[in-house]
């Protein structure tokens, strides 16, 4: 390859720059390892699911996304349990259901708190023993006013006002307002230190796509935690996610991680 | 020899059809958990509803064949169901948009108590012994435009469920339209609760007697006799 070529023109000053050849020396440069040269690439993809967890504290306040079984980031919460750590907070839908993801985190000890709207059915077994026995402490919060408090705290929003629970049990201990005649009461955000949610499909940017009712909490989870992990089917090539389509933004997510099987 | 009691009153899924009857088309609507989610069965075929659950759908359709379940698909009974054309998913968040912004025309959900100024009781007992639960029961009784309750006149001891004042507690105040009873079907008014029909064979008096708070007989009452359905 030619050297750059200098011209000078006796009546003009004219540079001919050869963009082949610098081209050429800045691979020179990358194979021969003369400078640390690569190409920056925002890569949000974890290898593993243990990394995807490790640095998960104990004490967090960890959202987990799904209703009922759709949704739920099952592989996630038992990773948790893997890790050390303890005295979790969950903020969920419902409290869990046999023996695996939730009610197998709550199984191993490793959760001092539930939050969630509906903690009972059938099959919530391991929640309930732990509940009786005193092992575990509940904040009952209405399904709506649960999903509200999360948006809020992604929203950057202080608090709202809303009809749903004044003048019952749960809204008793709140600050109350009458607006437009009707009694509201007083809420304050509910913002996560982790988010673990289940997705359908994501790309390296972290935009995520959902699969049908499985959506549910995920959105706003994911916008409502400082750590955002999401376990998706599969991870696709940037571009390949239709815009117009996208549900959740990859700006409120942190990592993706694909499910095996 | 047993005395084999004849049981009055409709069915459940009589009053289901009850309720079917009631809704206009065009609506769109949000079942509780249980019972009410019956009346999806009755809707008349000539009418379109708009059926929304809570966890995010839209033109909620009915259960799939056996084998053709979807565990992403449910209801909000956690039950599979299928989604017609013109549905559409969306977010928990927003699902309580239409929710509490009042944009459901008619919720249907089951209560224990019903009080004559329209106080709904339907999700925790005096029972402490199991750790309580809400899911959006709260948010769906102040915000549907109107609240419909399917129940049984009475409990399973023959106690009233139509009170002057409920004795558990609420979970919202002032909020059911119409209660929809094996006996009656019955309208919350500024003036408390009147009869707007009676199931055939049962009387005023014993309805009355069956109701723990005054009971007013509309001026157009008319008989219940639904179908078998």
């Amino acid at each position: 390859m030619s050297p750059p070529i200098l011209f000078i023109n006796r009546i003009d000053w004219l540079v001919v720059v050869d963009f082949a050849a610098i081209g050429y020396d800045l691979y020179l440069i990358d194979h021969l390892g003369l400078a640390s040269y690569s190409t920056p690439m925002i890569d949000k993809s974890v290898n593993n699911i243990s990394a995807a967890v490790a640095d998960i504290q104990s004490g967090s306040v960890v959202l987990s996304s799904g209703f009922g079984d759709a949704g739920a980031p099952v592989d996630l919460l038992e990773a948790l349990i893997e890790t050390d750590a303890e005295n979790l907070t969950i903020v969920s839908n419902n409290a869990g259901e046999g023996n695996y993801g939730l009610a197998a985190l709550i199984a191993a000890r490793k959760v001092s708190r539930v939050i969630c709207s509906y903690p009972i059915s059938a099959g919530s077994v391991v929640f309930q023993d732990c509940y009786q026995a005193g092992e575990i402490t509940l904040e009952v919060v209405p399904q709506g006013t649960l999903s509200e408090r999360m948006r809020a705290a992604g929203a950057g929003i202080g608090g709202f006002f809303t009809p749903t629970s004044a003048g019952t049990e749960l809204g008793k201990s709140k600050e109350c307002r009458k607006i437009s005649g009707v009694e509201h009461v007083f809420e304050y955000p509910l913002k996560g230190d982790i988010a673990l949610i289940r997705a359908t499909r994501a790309d390296r940017w972290g935009n995520i796509v959902y699969d049908k009712s499985a959506r549910n909490f995920g959105p706003v989870m994911a916008m409502a935690a400082t750590l955002t992990i999401v376990q998706v089917d599969e991870i696709v090539d940037l571009g390949k996610l239709n815009p117009e389509l996208i549900i959740t933004p990859g700006i409120f997510v942190d990592r993706v991680f694909v499910h095996n099987g | 020899m047993t005395a084999v009691l004849e049981k009055i009153g409709l069915t459940r899924p009589q009053v289901a059809w009850r309720i079917a009857q009631e809704i206009d088309e065009g609506s769109y609507v949000n079942l509780g958990i249980g019972s009410p989610e019956m009346v999806a069965n009755y809707v008349p075929t000539d009418r379109e509803i708009v059926f929304h659950s809570e966890n995010g759908i839209l033109g909620m359709g009915e259960a799939p064949a056996p084998g053709q379940e979807d565990g992403n698909l449910i209801n909000a009974g956690k039950k599979p169901v299928t989604l017609l054309p013109g549905g559409s998913y969306f977010s928990h968040t927003d699902s309580f948009v239409m929710i509490r912004g009042g944009h459901i025309d008619i919720c249907v959900l089951g209560a224990y108590q019903v009080a004559e100024n329209g106080d709904l009781a339907n999700w925790a007992t005096l029972d402490t012994s199991k750790p309580p639960g809400v899911g959006g029961a709260m948010d769906l009784a102040v915000g549907a435009k109107r609240i419909f309750v399917m129940m049984d006149h009475c409990t399973k001891t023959g106690k009233p469920k139509l009170m002057n004042k409920c004795t558990y507690p609420l979970t919202g105040s002032r909020v059911v339209r119409t209660v929809f009873t094996d006996l009656a079907v019955i309208d919350v008014t500024e003036d408390g609760f009147v009869v707007r029909e009676i199931t055939a064979g049962v009387s005023f008096e014993e309805l009355q007697e069956k109701t723990d708070a005054v009971l007013t007989l509309s001026e157009n009452w008319q008989t219940l006799a639904p179908p078998d359905v």
